[in-house]
């Protein structure tokens, strides 16, 4: 962020609830999130952090309240703009999401084919891209030939690849040993600073004492605190 | 569009016992409804051939002189829609008859008198053929004086009419049984296609994929499996046909002309039928898979 330069919310929700049946996930959420802000999302198993980033993505609808992200009323969109929303956003999962039979070139390239992108680029960018998470080398490899460290590092490439202006991470590091997991939140802070949002939902202590960002915590769906 | 067709090869690759089967109902399915559709459409070529050449045929009443002959056969000349009238007399008649029917030579070289009597054979002009004339003409003849008896082909025609309705029908009703069993067994398959690609269809939208990315190689594999089926089946009709051509053709009175198979503009329909039950097959499937 410029000095001086006024805060613009990139993420925005109001009064936000959201049941699953009778039993409530996320209860009255209102929050604000900058452009090129990194905050992290804290909590417990089952605290609401995964449900939160699924109403952001529109992966869930709120039973109640307004979400807006990037100026898009996630309440009011047609099911046919659902796409344009997530070629906003990049999404990294715990346990990767790589389509088994696709390499970790063609698992990043998806991104590109599905947005339309001419077939020079895309092969330009993702090889750039995975060379930038240092899995240029093992382009041809297929996600169960590779280790947990490098198959998440071919997901960031994947949620990178198409410069989205928010990182959307549930549990990046939750499945990977302390090297490989300071490796990722590191590529993860790389792309921050190059002006990105980064949403980060966590329950690794030591990684929310350790980065910078405002810190979300939530409480059997509640909005606890915030640093 | 290149990945699309890729990814439409894939899956035919990976499934190549579910595409094939899918193709082979397509197949029978085609060939049923277009064996129908070839037998009512020869049927009904033969028909029309059938009933351009209708002659009526006068017979007189035995003891007609010839001046009567005469005057009935100017009579017969001046009504709307003939075109010709011939004498035959019943000698020459019963020639005719030795020279067309030598089987019965015997039996008729047997006969003590002549049973056939004097006749006129009457033909008609295409419009009176064409404009269902032909009965009011029939009965004009039938009032006249000296004649005993017109007949012409219309209860056989009539059957055969019947026939070629009893083709058309029964092959809609095949047609549109096995049309929609196709597009039943098409839509099973993709949607086993879709249950084993589940995942990857997942991540596919949580990446920003739009559903028309996501389902055009679906819909490419539909028509795919429509044309093969298309192809198959109207190959095996050919064969079929070529082989059955061969042993009737032979047994055709000369002037009916041969039995013929699809023109190519028609080929080309059944095979676009063939792709649009593959397609709507695909979108029976997709359209409850994605609304998910």
């Amino acid at each position: 962020m410029i000095p001086g330069e006024k805060e613009r919310p990139i993420i925005r929700m109001y009064r936000v609830h959201k049941r699953f049946g009778s039993k409530a996930a996320l209860t009255d959420i209102s929050l604000e999130i900058n452009e090129n802000e990194f905050v992290l999302i804290s909590g417990a198993s089952g605290a609401g952090k995964t449900t939160l980033l699924k109403l952001i993505y529109r992966g869930e609808s709120a039973s109640e309240g307004q979400v807006l992200v990037d100026g898009m009323n996630l309440l009011r969109i047609p099911r046919n703009r659902i796409p344009e929303l997530r070629r906003k956003l990049g999404i990294i999962f715990q346990d990767y999401k790589l389509i088994p039979d696709k390499t970790a070139f063609e698992n990043v390239a998806l991104v590109l084919e599905a947005a339309g992108h001419p077939r020079r680029f895309i092969g330009k960018k993702v090889k750039s891209v995975l060379r930038g998470v240092g899995m240029e080398e093992k382009a041809d490899a297929f996600p169960p030939s590779l280790s947990g460290g490098e198959q998440q590092r071919v997901a960031v490439a994947r949620a990178m690849v198409g410069d989205p202006k928010v990182i959307l991470a549930d549990e990046p590091t939750g499945s990977l040993d302390p090297d490989s997991a300071g490796v990722i939140f590191s590529l993860l802070e790389q792309y921050h600073r190059k002006g990105a949002t980064l949403l980060v939902a966590t329950h690794d202590r030591d990684l929310i004492r350790n980065a910078g960002g405002r810190v979300i915590h939530l409480e059997q769906g509640r909005l606890i605190t915030g640093r | 569009m290149y990945r699309f067709w890729q990814r439409a090869l894939r899956d035919i690759s990976a499934n190549k016992f579910l595409n094939g089967i899918t193709a082979v109902t397509i197949a029978l399915s085609v060939l049923i409804v277009s064996a129908f559709g070839l037998m009512a459409l020869n049927l009904h070529s033969l028909m029309e051939k059938w009933r351009h050449g209708i002659r009526v045929l006068v017979y007189l009443e035995p003891d007609v002189s010839s001046k009567e002959r005469k005057t009935l056969e100017d009579r017969i000349r001046r009504i709307e829609g003939v075109s010709g009238v011939i004498f035959i007399s019943k000698e020459a008649g019963l020639a005719g008859m030795k020279e067309r029917m030598r089987i019965l030579d015997t039996l008729l070289a047997d006969l003590d008198q002549n049973p056939l009597p004097d006749t006129f054979e009457v033909s008609l002009d295409a419009a009176a053929l064409e404009t269902n004339r032909v009965e009011g003409i029939v009965s004009t003849i039938q009032g006249m004086a000296s004649v005993e008896e017109v007949t012409y082909g219309k209860v056989w025609l009539d059957r055969f009419t019947g026939l070629v309705h009893l083709f058309r029908f029964g092959g809609a009703a095949m047609g549109g049984l096995f049309t929609v069993a196709a597009m039943f067994i098409v839509a099973n398959t993709i949607r086993l296609v879709l249950y084993s690609r589940q995942q990857e269809i997942e991540i596919m939208r949580l990446i920003g994929a739009s559903d028309r990315f996501i389902t055009a190689p679906f819909y490419i594999q539909g028509l795919f499996q429509g044309f093969l089926g298309g192809v198959v089946g109207l190959a095996a009709l050919y064969g079929l046909f070529e082989i059955a051509s061969r042993r009737i053709g032979g047994y055709l009175p000369v002037g009916f002309g041969d039995i013929r198979y699809f023109s190519l503009p028609t080929v080309f329909s059944i095979l676009g039928c063939a792709m649009l039950v593959g397609w709507i097959g695909c979108y029976l499937s997709l359209k409850g898979f994605l609304k998910r």
